[in-house]
C-alpha cells in the first residue's frame, strides 16, 4: 500500500526539507513535491516526502457528512 | 572504585582511550586486570570478589526457578536505558514470571575486538545499579572477545536463580475459559525507543524503553491475589504474541477489547509512522497477567497501587475456542484475529 | 493524532453502518473492488466487514506494490546483491517477499549480501555518497504515490554526479491494471464476476488527481470512489458507492476531497515525467504481463538505471501451478478457494502474491478474519 500518514510541518529548512510533528514524534522530511507550505500545515507524508496538503475546511466537512449519514439518508450528496 | 586492584599492573587500565584487546579475553595477565579493574570494581559483593570460577552461594528453602537470556540489542544504548540495564531486567523479570524471587545473576560477556573500553564501562557501571537497584547480585561471570568483525560490540547473556514462595503456581498452560487478562501497562515503548535510533529510521521522539524489572510488582501481585495462574513479560513479539504462546498453551481462545490496551500517544504514532502495529512491539517492562474472574477486582487493585502498574488495564478474557484464536474486538465496533507475529516485524512502508 | 483519530471513531462508524444497511436494497447484491492495499488493510486490520450488511461484499484488488512484483524482478535484486556485490538498498516491504527458490532479501543478507533497508530513496542516495567505492542500488517498487520521491533522488543523484548509485526501478501505474481487471473477460464479456464499482485510491490519487478514474466510469460504465485510508473512508466510500449503483449512475466520486482534486500533484507529475518513461509491458504477479502498467527510467538518466548499468536480463518465473492468486485478484475467487490457501501457503511461507504482503488479500484473510470461514456465528460469549 502507500503508507502515508498526516503530519504537521513545524519548521522549514534549507534545500526543501522541513521538520514535521506527528502526534509527537519529529522526522525531517522533504517537501520539494509540495510548493508553498508554511509551518502549521498539515501534509501527507509518504517515505520521507510531502505529497499534499491537507485541506481542514474538506476534512471537517467529511466528517459533517459521515455524521449526517449516521442520522440522515439524504444527507450526503 | 570500592575494590582496589590486589594485583600490581605496570599500568592501570586505560578506561578513557583503551579499547578491547584479544588480550582481554586471553585468561592472563591482561584479563585479570579487566575483570578486576571494570568488572568487579563495578559489581562488588562477598560472591563475586573472591573470584572464583563458581561463586558459593547459600541455597534457600523451597522451589528454585533459572532463567537464561541472551541480549544482542542494537543499538547498545537507547532512550531510557542500554544493553547493560537490559541483561539485568531481561533475566530478573523471566525469574519473575514463573513466581521466582530472585537471589542471584550470573553475566557472560562477549565483546568484540576494538570496543571503546570507555563505552565498556559505561554499560557495565548501568548493569551494576540495575543489579543494586533490584536488590540482586551478579555472583559470577564470564569475558570472551571476538576478533573485530565478528560481533556487535558487546553481547550479554545473563542466568538468574529465585526461590518460588510455597503456594505459587505460575504456568502458561494454566489459563482458563472465563479468566481476565490484564496488562501492567502501555505496550510498545521499548521497542519504538529501538527502533528511533535505528539506521535510516531515526526519528525523535520523546519515547523511553519500559526496561525495569518487575519482580516487586510480581511480589505485590502474588500477595495480592495467589491464585493468579499466568504472568507473563510480553518482550520480542509483543503483547500479540505472547498472548497467542499462552492461548495455544492452555488450549483456548480469547477475546480482546482494541479500546483497553494503553498505548501512549507517541507510541501510536510511530507505529503508524513506521506501518508497525503496537500488539507487536516489543516490552520490557510490563506484564501480562490472567487470574480467575472471581480475582480480577483484587488483582486490577493490586496492580493500580503499584507504581509499575498506574496505568494498567483490563485488556480481554479467555474463552474457549479449538482454534486457539485471539480475536479482538476493535475500536471501531468490528472483529479480527490477532494473529501470531509473522517473520521479523518489519517497517512497511510503500 | 489529528486526521487520524477523527476517521476511526466508532459511533460514526455506526452511523454509516445504519445508513449502509438501510440503503442497501435488500432484493441484491452489491461487489465492490477495493484496488489498493491500503483499503484492505484498514478493512481487515478494523474489522469493517462485520459493519457491512451480508450483501455487500468487497473484493480485494492488486493494489499492494509488494505482492504485485514478479519472482523474477526480485530475482534481479537479489543476483545484483550477491554476485555483483552491490549495497542493495530498499524499503523494509521488499524484505521477506520469496523469489526463486523460495529465497529472499532476507535469505540473501544472511548469506552475505550487503542488504540495507531504508525508510525513504533519499536514505540510499545517501548511502551511495558514503561509500563512493561501493556500488549502491535502489530497489524501487511502489505505484504513483512511490515515483515522486524516486524521481526526485534519480535527479539529484544525476545533478551530483553520484556515479555509484542506480536505481532498480519496479514503479507500476495503476490505471493500467483497473484497465486488466475490467478487461478480464470475467468480469467483460462473462460477467461471471460481477463488479458493480471500485473504491479508489487515496495516496495514488494525491498525485495523479481523479481525472485519470473518468474513463472506467464513462467507458465501463463503473461508478468509482476516491477514498481515504481510514476506516471511516471506506465506509463512506462503500455508502456513496451503494447510493450510484441505486441510482444507476457511474461517475467519479471524490470522497477523499481532504488531499485530494481533480488535476493531482502537477509538480510531481511534471517530475515523473521528466524522469520516466513507460514500459512496453510489465509483468505483475497474480495478473500477468500488462501493456503500458510500468515505467522505466530515461535514457538521459541511464548512467543511474540499474538495468542499464548492469546489463540485467529480465527472465519471468512462473508462480506455483496450484496458486489461485490471478483469479483471486480478479473476484472469481476468494481465498478459502484456494488449495494452497491455509495449508502450504501461509504468511510464513507465501507461496503466491495475495499472500507475501499483509495487504494481500490472502494474507489479510489470513492473519485478520480466518475466524470468519469457522463462525458465521457472533463472538464467544464469556461471563466475567
Amino acid at each position: 500500500m502507500c503508507l502515508a500518514i498526516p503530519a504537521q510541518i513545524v519548521r522549514l529548512e534549507a534545500g526543501d526539507q522541513a521538520l514535521i510533528d506527528v502526534g509527537g514524534i519529529r522526522k525531517q522530511i522533504s517537501v520539494a513535491l509540495v510548493d508553498g507550505l508554511v509551518p502549521g500545515d498539515f501534509v501527507i507524508v509518504h517515505v520521507g516526502y510531502a505529497l499534499a496538503r491537507i485541506d481542514p475546511a474538506a476534512a471537517a466537512e467529511t466528517l459533517a457528512a459521515m455524521a449526517a449519514a449516521g442520522i440522515d439518508t439524504g444527507a450526503l450528496a | 572504585m570500592s575494590a582496589a586492584p590486589r594485583r600490581e599492573y605496570h599500568r592501570p587500565l586505560d578506561v578513557k582511550r583503551g579499547r578491547v584487546e584479544l588480550a582481554h579475553g586471553a585468561g592472563g595477565r591482561a584479563t585479570a586486570q579487566l575483570v578486576e579493574e571494570l568488572f568487579l570494581a563495578a559489581f562488588d559483593n562477598e560472591w563475586l570478589r573472591p573470584l572464583n570460577d563458581a561463586a558459593s552461594l547459600p541455597v534457600p528453602a523451597g522451589r528454585l526457578v533459572m532463567a537464561t537470556d541472551s541480549h544482542v540489542v542494537s543499538p547498545l544504548f537507547f532512550p531510557g536505558g542500554d544493553i547493560g540495564s537490559l541483561s539485568v531486567h531481561g533475566t530478573v523479570n523471566d525469574v519473575a514470571m514463573a513466581g521466582g524471587v530472585p537471589l542471584y545473576l550470573a553475566a557472560g560477556f562477549v565483546l568484540e575486538e576494538g570496543y571503546p573500553l570507555a563505552d565498556l564501562k559505561r554499560i557495565v557501571t548501568s548493569m551494576a545499579a540495575a543489579a543494586k537497584a533490584a536488590g540482586v547480585p551478579v555472583v559470577t561471570g564470564d569475558t570472551k572477545v571476538v576478533e573485530q568483525g565478528k560481533g556487535d560490540g558487546v553481547y550479554i547473556t545473563t542466568t538468574g536463580v529465585g526461590v518460588v514462595p510455597p503456594g505459587i503456581s505460575l504456568d502458561g498452560a494454566a489459563a482458563r475459559e472465563g479468566d481476565a487478562i490484564f496488562v501492567s501497562g502501555t505496550i510498545g515503548d521499548h521497542g519504538v525507543a529501538i527502533m528511533s535510533k535505528r539506521e535510516n529510521l531515526e526519528f525523535e521522539t520523546e519515547i523511553l524503553s519500559d526496561s525495569a524489572p518487575l519482580h516487586r510488582l510480581v511480589a505485590s501481585l502474588l500477595t495480592a491475589c495467589p491464585r493468579i495462574r499466568v504472568l507473563r513479560d510480553p518482550t520480542r513479539g509483543g503483547l500479540a504474541t505472547t498472548l497467542n504462546e499462552i492461548a495455544r498453551a492452555s488450549g483456548v481462545g480469547m477475546l480482546l477489547e482494541e479500546r483497553a490496551i494503553p498505548v501512549a500517544p507517541a507510541v501510536a504514532a510511530a507505529c503508524e509512522f513506521l506501518g508497525l502495529d503496537p500488539l507487536y512491539v516489543a516490552n520490557e517492562g510490563k506484564l501480562i497477567a490472567i487470574v480467575p474472574a472471581e480475582d480480577a477486582d483484587t488483582v486490577f487493585a493490586a496492580l493500580r497501587a503499584h507504581p509499575q502498574g498506574r496505568d494498567a488495564a483490563l485488556i480481554g478474557h479467555v474463552t474457549r475456542d479449538p482454534d486457539h484464536f485471539v480475536q479482538m474486538r476493535t475500536g471501531l465496533g468490528g472483529r479480527r484475529v490477532v494473529d501470531w507475529l509473522t517473520g521479523d516485524q518489519l517497517p512497511r512502508i510503500c | 493524532m489529528k486526521y487520524v483519530d477523527e476517521f476511526r471513531d466508532a459511533e460514526l462508524a455506526r452511523g454509516l453502518a445504519a445508513a449502509i444497511a438501510r440503503e442497501a436494497d435488500p432484493s441484491r447484491r452489491y461487489h465492490f473492488m477495493e484496488f489498493c492495499g491500503g483499503h484492505t488493510h484498514a478493512i481487515s486490520r478494523y474489522g469493517v466487514t462485520d459493519l457491512l450488511p451480508p450483501n455487500v461484499r468487497m473484493i480485494h484488488g492488486p493494489g499492494c506494490p509488494v505482492c504485485v512484483l514478479p519472482i523474477g524482478r526480485i530475482d534481479l535484486a537479489i543476483g545484483l546483491a550477491l554476485d555483483s556485490g552491490v549495497i542493495l538498498c530498499s524499503y523494509g516491504d521488499t524484505m521477506r517477499v520469496p523469489a526463486s527458490g523460495g529465497r529472499s532479501l532476507l535469505n540473501a543478507k544472511a548469506e552475505g549480501a550487503d542488504v540495507r533497508m531504508v525508510y525513504s530513496a533519499a536514505d540510499a542516495l545517501r548511502i551511495a555518497r558514503a561509500h563512493p567505492d561501493r556500488e549502491v542500488v535502489f530497489l524501487a517498487i511502489g505505484f504513483e504515490t512511490t515515483t515522486p520521491p524516486t524521481a526526485l533522488v534519480l535527479r539529484e543523484a544525476r545533478a551530483l554526479g553520484v556515479a555509484n548509485f542506480s536505481v532498480l526501478c519496479n514503479h507500476v501505474l495503476t490505471p493500467a491494471a483497473i484497465v486488466n481487471i475490467l478487461e478480464s473477460p470475467e468480469v467483460r464479456t462473462l460477467g461471471t464476476v460481477p463488479l458493480d464499482g471500485f473504491v479508489g485510491p487515496a495516496h495514488v490519487s494525491t498525485v495523479i488527481g481523479t481525472e485519470p478514474y473518468e474513463f472506467f466510469a464513462q467507458e465501463y460504465r463503473k461508478p468509482v470512489v476516491i477514498a481515504g485510508f481510514e476506516p471511516l473512508d471506506v465506509m463512506q466510500a462503500i455508502l456513496m458507492l451503494v447510493r450510484q449503483v441505486n441510482e444507476r449512475r457511474s461517475e467519479v466520486e471524490n470522497q477523499f476531497s481532504r488531499v485530494v482534486d481533480r488535476a493531482g500533484n502537477v509538480k510531481a507529475q511534471a517530475l515523473v515525467a521528466e524522469v520516466f518513461e513507460l514500459r512496453r509491458e510489465f509483468e505483475w504477479r497474480g495478473l500477468g504481463t500488462v501493456p503500458y502498467s510500468a515505467l522505466r527510467i530515461r535514457a538521459e538518466f541511464g548512467a543511474h538505471d540499474a538495468e542499464r548499468k548492469f546489463n540485467l536480463v529480465y527472465q519471468a518465473v512462473p508462480d506455483n501451478k496450484a496458486c489461485e492468486c490471478g483469479a483471486i485478484l480478479r473476484g472469481v475467487k476468494r481465498p478459502v478457494d484456494c488449495k494452497l490457501f491455509g495449508g502450504a501457503c501461509t504468511p510464513e511461507t507465501p507461496m503466491g502474491s495475495c499472500m507475501v504482503s499483509s495487504e494481500g488479500a490472502c494474507a489479510a484473510h489470513y492473519s485478520y478474519g480466518r475466524f470468519r470461514d469457522r463462525d458465521a456465528a457472533p463472538p464467544p460469549q464469556v461471563t466475567a
